[in-house]
C-alpha cells in the first residue's frame, strides 16, 4: 500500500459551481421558510396541538442519525484498524459532523423561541435526554473536531487512534440518546420501548454509510479522481449487513408489540389500517428502504457502482419514511387514556390524528439536509481532506498487479 | 447578565449624561425619549437605582413569583404596569410599541428589545384603573 | 408598610370568601381557608388537589371549560390558528362503554402529578412543578420544543401556534411557548379555588372539588378517604393531583 497523498479539489469547474449555486438556493429557501415561520408562528405550518412535531423533526432526526453512522468509516479504521477504510477516514468524520449540524439547525429553527437558544445551552434539566443531547451532540462536534486534527496533523497521527475510539463510543451514546427520545416517552403507544435505542443505532449505520457512499462516488466522480473497485465494494457489503439489520430490528420490535394484546391497536394502526403510515411503513421503510437496496447490493447488479449509487439513494428515501412513520405515525395514533372506552371530544381525543406539512416546514427540513451538504462540498476544496487517488493500487492492502 | 454594579452605574451616569447633553444639540428635539409620568409622586425605588436596575428587580420577583409562588407586589411587573402606563395623547391606554407606552418610549429610544410583552398584557386590566406606590416604601 | 397593607386585603377577601361560602352552601365548606403570607414561598406542607365525581358531571354541559375560557382569557383569542392548533386547558371528555354503552363525561385537564413525566422531559426545567404539586410551564424558559406535549399521557397541553395580544394580567400567554391549566395559581395563592369549581359549584352541580390532598380533615381528603378517587392512567404510577370518582 503506497503513501496517501491527500489534496483539495480543484473546485473551479462550471459543474462545482453550480452544485454550490443549487445547494445554496435550497439553504436560502429553506432560512426563508424559518423566518417565515417564526415571524408568523407556528400556524403557518401543518404542526398543530395533536401532532407537535412534523416535518422539520423528521429531517433533523433523520439527519443526526445519520451523522453518527457517517462516521463509520472512521471508526472501522481506527477502533478496527482497517488499513482500507483509513484514507477515507477524515472525509467520514467531516460528513458526519457537517450531517450534525444540518440536523441540529433545522432543530433549533423549528423551536417555539430559537433566540432562547441560551437558555437551553446553560440551563440543563439532568432528567431530561433532551439536556442530554445538546451536551452529546455537542461534544461529539468538539471529540471529532480534535479526531480530525489528530489524523490530518502528521505529528498528532499516532494519538489518532485513542481520539477515534473517543469518537466511536460517544457516537454509540450519541444514538442511544436521540432513540431514547422516543423510546423514554411512556405517554404514547407507539414509543416506550427500549429497542428504540438499538435499533436507532443501527438505522444510523445504515443511513451514514448510505450517505458517505453517495458523497464519495460524487466526489470521485465529479473531480475526476480513481475510486477503485475494491473500496466501492467493500462499502456496499457493509451497507448491505447494515440495511439487513434495520429488517431484523424492524421485525423484532414489531413481533414483541404483536405478542401483547395491549399493542394490537397501534400495530394494527401500523401494519395495516394506518392509511399514508402503513403505506409508508411497508413500501418505505421495508420495501424501498430495504428490501430492494438489499436486491441491488447483491444481486447481479451487485458490481455495478449505478446501482450501488441506487441502492444508497434508496436507503436515505427509505430511511427518510421510517422516521417520517416514527415521529409522525406515532404521534397520530391517539393517546390510550381510557381502555375499552369509544372517546370524544373538543380536543380531538380518541380519533386518529391529521397532519398535512406545509411548504414552509418542508422547505426548512431540505434547507437542513442542503446545508449539510455545502459544508461538505466547500470542506473538501478548501481543506486536504480528499486522498489525491483511491485506486485499488493505493488503496486496497491486499492488490495484487495484475500481469 | 451579569456586570459588576459600578459598571452599571458608570453606564447609568454616562447614559444619563447623555440624556442631558443631548437637548443642547438642535436637531435632538424629535429622537429624545419623552417618558410619561407615572402615578404618584415616587416610585418604589429612588429613580436613578430604577434606571439602572429595573430590569433585575422584575427578573427576581419574576422567578420568586413564578417558581415559588411569593406574590409580593413591589417588584411585579403588574404593578409596574399599573402605575406607569399613562394613556396615550389620544386618550386611549398606550401600547407597547408606540412611543407613548412608558417602556416603550425608552426601550425604542435606546434600541433594546424587550420581550416581556410577548406573552404578559402591556396594559391595565383596567383601563381607567392606575394608582400610585401604595403604602411605605 | 406594604405588608400590612396587603394582608388587610388578604384577610378581608379570606373573611369576604367564607361569608360567600357560607352564603352559597350553608353548613357546607367547599374549600378550606389556609392563608399563606404574599411574602412565603408555597411550601410542600400541603398539596392542592381536585377530586372530580363523574357521576354528578353531565354530558353538554361546559360550565367549567367556560368558567376557563374567562379566566385565562383563551378560546377565543387565537384566531388564526385552526381548530387542531388552538389551545385548550380544559376539555369535556365524552366516554361510551364498548361493550355496555355505558356513557359518562368528564372535565380533563392537567392532572398535575406528583412525578409528572412533561417536568422529567424538559431540557431547560421551564416544566417545573411547585412544591405545593402545582405542575406550570415557567414561559421565561421555555424554549417551545414541545417535548412535554409529547411526554404528557393527558394530552393537557397547548402550544400557541400566533402573536398574542390583551392577555389577562394574571396569566400571561404568548407565542411559542407551551401552556397547561394552572390550576388556577393567581387565585391559590390569594386563598381561593380554581374558576372551573368555582362555576360548577356556583351552578349547583357539585360535580369538583377543590383542596388539600395533605390535610386529612380537608373536604376533599374525606372525601376521597370514603368513597375513593381513581387515576386516569394509573398505570403510568404518576400519583396524579386530579383525582376521579365513578370512572
Amino acid at each position: 500500500m503506497k503513501a496517501i497523498r491527500y489534496q483539495e479539489i480543484q473546485g473551479n469547474s462550471f459543474g462545482y459551481f453550480a452544485l454550490l449555486g443549487i445547494l445554496g438556493l435550497i439553504v436560502a429557501a429553506g432560512g426563508l421558510a424559518a423566518f417565515y415561520m417564526e415571524h408568523n408562528g407556528h400556524w403557518v405550518t401543518g404542526m398543530t396541538n395533536q401532532v407537535v412535531w412534523g416535518m422539520p423533526h423528521v429531517f433533523a432526526i433523520f439527519l443526526i442519525v445519520a451523522a453518527s453512522g457517517a462516521l463509520n468509516v472512521a471508526s472501522i479504521s481506527s477502533v478496527f484498524g482497517k488499513k482500507q477504510y483509513k484514507p477515507l477516514a477524515p472525509l467520514s468524520a467531516f460528513l458526519s459532523i457537517c450531517l450534525l449540524l444540518g440536523g441540529l439547525t433545522i432543530l433549533v429553527l423549528d423551536l417555539g423561541q430559537p433566540d432562547r437558544l441560551i437558555v437551553a445551552m446553560t440551563i440543563y434539566n439532568f432528567k431530561s435526554i433532551f439536556a442530554w443531547n445538546m451536551i452529546l451532540y455537542n461534544g461529539f462536534i468538539a471529540i471529532v473536531a480534535v479526531y480530525i486534527w489528530f489524523m490530518l496533523e502528521k505529528r498528532m497521527n499516532k494519538y489518532s487512534k485513542y481520539a477515534g475510539f473517543a469518537a466511536f463510543f460517544w457516537r454509540l451514546i450519541l444514538t442511544t440518546g436521540t432513540g431514547s427520545i422516543f423510546g423514554f416517552l411512556v405517554a404514547r403507544q407507539a414509543y416506550d420501548a427500549a429497542i428504540m435505542a438499538p435499533m436507532f443505532i443501527i438505522m444510523s449505520f445504515a443511513y451514514g454509510l448510505a450517505i458517505f457512499i453517495l458523497v464519495m462516488m460524487a466526489a470521485y466522480n465529479w473531480s475526476g479522481r480513481e475510486l477503485g473497485d475494491a473500496t466501492v465494494r467493500r462499502m456496499k457489503n457493509l451497507l448491505g449487513v447494515f440495511v439487513g439489520a434495520v429488517l431484523y430490528f424492524t421485525l423484532v420490535y414489531h413481533l414483541t408489540n404483536l405478542y401483547a394484546t395491549e399493542h394490537h391497536g397501534v400495530e394494527a394502526f401500523m401494519l395495516r389500517d394506518g392509511g399514508i403510515y402503513t403505506t409508508l411503513f411497508w413500501w418505505g421503510w421495508v420495501v424501498i428502504g430495504g428490501v430492494l437496496p438489499l436486491a441491488l447490493l447483491y444481486g447481479p447488479t451487485g458490481d455495478n457502482r449505478s446501482a450501488i449509487g441506487l441502492a444508497s439513494v434508496l436507503v436515505i428515501l427509505g430511511g427518510l419514511a421510517t422516521i417520517y412513520v416514527i415521529v409522525i405515525g406515532g404521534q397520530a395514533y391517539p393517546l390510550e387514556m381510557f381502555p375499552g372506552k369509544i372517546v370524544e371530544s373538543s380536543f380531538f381525543d380518541g380519533g386518529v390524528k391529521a397532519y398535512s406539512p406545509t411548504l414552509a416546514e418542508t422547505l426548512l427540513g431540505i434547507g437542513g439536509f442542503a446545508l449539510a451538504l455545502i459544508m461538505v462540498a466547500l470542506v473538501v476544496k478548501v481543506l486536504r481532506v480528499l486522498p489525491e487517488s483511491m485506486s485499488d493500487a493505493i488503496a486496497d492492502p491486499h492488490y495484487k498487479a495484475e500481469k | 447578565m451579569y456586570l459588576p454594579r459600578y459598571i452599571k452605574q458608570l453606564v447609568g451616569i454616562l447614559g444619563v449624561s447623555l440624556l442631558l447633553a443631548l437637548p443642547l444639540t438642535s436637531q435632538a428635539g424629535d429622537l429624545l425619549p419623552s417618558i410619561p409620568k407615572g402615578k404618584g409622586d415616587k416610585c418604589v425605588e429612588p429613580t436613578a437605582d430604577m434606571r439602572i436596575n429595573h430590569m433585575e428587580y422584575i427578573l427576581h420577583q419574576r422567578d420568586d413569583t413564578m417558581r415559588r409562588g411569593i406574590r409580593t407586589s413591589k417588584h411585579s411587573l403588574k404593578e409596574c404596569i399599573e402605575c406607569h402606563n399613562a394613556p396615550a395623547k389620544d386618550g386611549k391606554v398606550a401600547r407597547v410599541g408606540n412611543k407613548e407606552h412608558f417602556c416603550s418610549s425608552c426601550h425604542i429610544y435606546s434600541a433594546v428589545k424587550v420581550d416581556c410583552f410577548e406573552c404578559h398584557t402591556d396594559k391595565p386590566e383596567n383601563a381607567q384603573y392606575r394608582h400610585a406606590v401604595k403604602g411605605n416604601h | 408598610m406594604k405588608q400590612d397593607t396587603d394582608m388587610n386585603r388578604r384577610r378581608f377577601l379570606g373573611q369576604a370568601a367564607a361569608a360567600a361560602g357560607l352564603t352559597v352552601a350553608p353548613g357546607v365548606m367547599l374549600y378550606e381557608v389556609q392563608a399563606r403570607p404574599a411574602d412565603q414561598a408555597a411550601t410542600s406542607k400541603q398539596r392542592w388537589g381536585m377530586l372530580i365525581d363523574t357521576s354528578k358531571c353531565s354530558t353538554g354541559c361546559t360550565d367549567c371549560v367556560t368558567a376557563c375560557k374567562t379566566e385565562h382569557g383563551w378560546g377565543s383569542t387565537e384566531t388564526k390558528s385552526n381548530a387542531e392548533q388552538q389551545a385548550q386547558w380544559i376539555r369535556k371528555v365524552k366516554l361510551t362503554d364498548k361493550q355496555t354503552g355505558h356513557v359518562q363525561s368528564l372535565p380533563l385537564m392537567c392532572q398535575h402529578c406528583e412525578t409528572p413525566p412533561c417536568v422529567d422531559v424538559c431540557p431547560t426545567g421551564a416544566s417545573m412543578k411547585r412544591a405545593d404539586g402545582i405542575v406550570l410551564v415557567d414561559k421565561h424558559i421555555c424554549i417551545g420544543c414541545r417535548y412535554c406535549m409529547m411526554a404528557c399521557p393527558y394530552k393537557a397541553r397547548s402550544f400557541i401556534h400566533e402573536p398574542l395580544m390583551n392577555q389577562k394580567p394574571h396569566a400571561p400567554r404568548g407565542m411559542g411557548t407551551v401552556e397547561s391549566c394552572t390550576l388556577c395559581v393567581h387565585r391559590v395563592d390569594n386563598d381561593g379555588i380554581p374558576a372551573c369549581v368555582e362555576s360548577c359549584n356556583a351552578k349547583g352541580h357539585k360535580a369538583m372539588y377543590f383542596g388539600d390532598l395533605h390535610d386529612p380533615n380537608s373536604e376533599i381528603s374525606k372525601r376521597l378517604k370514603e368513597f375513593g378517587g381513581e387515576q386516569i392512567r394509573a398505570d403510568l404510577g404518576l400519583n396524579t393531583g386530579v383525582r376521579y370518582q365513578g370512572l
